[in-house]
């Protein structure tokens, strides 16, 4: 039977899964620090003998975009937005650290700094915890200080660091919970060169109209496999009619 | 069924919470003592359709898998407590605070509610209370004969009855604070309760340990920006456009199979 009806069959399947990648970047385009993931097809060559047409297409996501998205100031003091491509270091779901850009911060009822997601902040050893506290100021190195409850106004106390990284060597791989880990899983060293700026967010960093062009592009090409679709068809139907006896 | 639908679903979903959220902030830009709503949302779970590292022949591996993710979500509305601005009013039962700190008002259920809302008024029994007719905790009556109220900045109220020639001590106001005052919950009537988020109420003096100051005759007015505000709807409603129009490209797309095949 010929294969080229499922030749174009995969192309076609592997261009909605595409589309389901471009829907998820455009469905995240409000999320603050979300990070793009990129697509891309491959080929994949299935050779039999005889002639070699099988070639398949695969899609995936090689990377994910790191480019930092714009800053939006928000005024809010514990909503921080690391400048250039630094990251924010965060314990994730699993107990091991994992990388971010979501800077908006909170305290919870225990006193541990948490961002947006409710997972905690990492400092120089483990999450920060908060004793009770009056006034927190968070600055541009990631220096959390205090004044505690009762103490005067000079009688600021520094209580940890925001763990602050940059992108290592060999680049990060977003895990199936949206954070980013080193592709080697070992937590990366801190970089006093980092810098946070307090009252501002990362925003999401999906190029909309980019993304817009690329979902045009998935359903022109969805369009071209099942017109492919068609052509096996109707080449299949009249070779079948060649065949009819008269 | 189809992924690509849902997921773009989800993002009309979000922008929809959004822009609630937004027509919220805006109805009441004028409402005294209003902490605007901010919408806080997250990607999805990824889904792991092609695993990274699988091999693509004996010999060789995919250097990259395939993860969807399927979407986003709202995870919070956050109350953003920042200070709003000072409005003179002149009314002597006007209360604003200038700093941290939230009223305590005797709920009719009995339990205390949070407010930063100071606008308050006697009752017919010469209580203090608010605009809903919510009494102050801890209870404050001004006597009868009374020409004048003072409140002061740390709270202390004395009250100057016809007759007298000094005023005399009636009550004083106490405020409270939390240690995470965006887990208060939100009970409408610009009141608040504490929650399993926010901690237990701490009482103090205004002005001390971090509370701020009474100002009498005066009024916090609404945090929220209206440019900031106008400008999110923009956005959102230009967000709400390009999710839906994801809708229906992939709509066209699965229509095109079912005509053309």
């Amino acid at each position: 039977m010929d294969r080229m009806l499922y030749v174009a069959m995969t192309g076609a399947k592997e261009t909605l899964l595409a589309q389901g990648a471009v829907n998820h970047n455009m469905a995240n385009g409000n999320t603050t620090g979300f990070l793009a993931d990129l697509q891309q097809f491959r080929s994949m060559p299935v050779f039999g003998a005889g002639h070699p047409t099988r070639v398949y297409a695969m899609s995936e996501r090689p990377q994910t975009d790191g480019t930092p998205g714009t800053m939006d100031r928000t005024g809010r003091d514990l909503d921080v937005a690391v400048k250039g491509g630094g990251w924010i270091a965060v314990q994730g779901p699993d107990g091991r650290e994992a990388y971010t850009r979501r800077g908006d911060l909170e305290i919870d009822v225990n006193g541990r700094l948490t961002n947006g997601e409710g997972l905690p902040v990492m400092g120089n050893s483990g999450p920060i915890a908060l004793p009770p506290f009056d006034k927190i100021e968070i600055g541009a190195d990631g220096t959390v200080s205090i004044r505690p409850k009762g103490e005067l106004g000079d009688a600021l106390a520094q209580v940890d660091r925001i763990r602050l990284v940059k992108t290592p060597e060999g680049g990060f791989e977003k895990g199936l919970d949206g954070l980013m880990r080193p592709k080697d899983g070992q937590p990366l060293p801190a970089d006093a060169d980092q810098r946070l700026v307090s009252g501002a967010l990362v925003a999401s960093n999906v190029d909309m109209v980019g993304e817009m062009v690329h979902m045009i592009e998935l359903s022109r090409r969805f369009e071209l496999q099942v017109q492919m679709m068609k052509t096996a068809e109707q080449t299949a139907s009249s070779s079948a009619s060649l065949l009819r006896p008269v | 069924m189809y992924p690509a639908l849902w997921i773009a679903k989800t993002g009309l979903d979000a922008e929809q919470t959004r822009m609630a959220t937004i027509s919220n902030n805006l109805a009441n830009v004028n409402t005294t003592g209003f902490k605007r709503d901010r919408a806080v949302f997250e990607d999805l779970v990824y889904q792991n359709v092609r695993q990274v590292g699988a091999s693509s022949s004996e010999e060789t591996t995919l250097p990259s898998g395939l993860a969807i993710g399927t979407g986003v979500r709202t995870v919070a509305t956050q109350k953003l407590h920042t200070q709003g601005n000072i409005q003179h009013t002149n009314n002597s039962f006007d209360v604003a605070i200038q700093g941290g700190g939230y009223f305590q008002i005797l709920h009719p259920d009995g339990t205390v509610a949070y407010t930063r809302d100071g606008s308050f008024s006697l009752d017919q029994d010469g209580r203090i209370v608010n605009a809903n007719g919510y009494p102050l905790e801890p209870s404050i009556t001004v006597p009868a004969n009374t020409t004048s109220v003072t409140i002061g900045s740390d709270g202390t109220v004395s009250a100057l009855v016809a007759g007298n020639t000094s005023p005399t001590q009636i009550g004083s106001i106490s405020l409270v604070q939390f240690i995470n005052p965006t887990g208060l919950e939100a009970l409408g009537g610009n009141l608040y309760r504490q929650s399993a988020a926010s901690g237990d109420p701490e009482e103090g003096t205004p002005g001390r340990d971090g509370l701020g100051t009474l100002i009498q005759g005066a009024l916090e007015s609404s945090n929220v920006n209206v440019v900031e505000e106008l400008v999110n709807m923009i956005e959102t409603q230009r967000a709400y456009e390009m999710n839906s129009k994801a809708i229906s490209t992939t709509d066209q797309m699965l229509a095109y199979v079912t005509n053309q095949l």
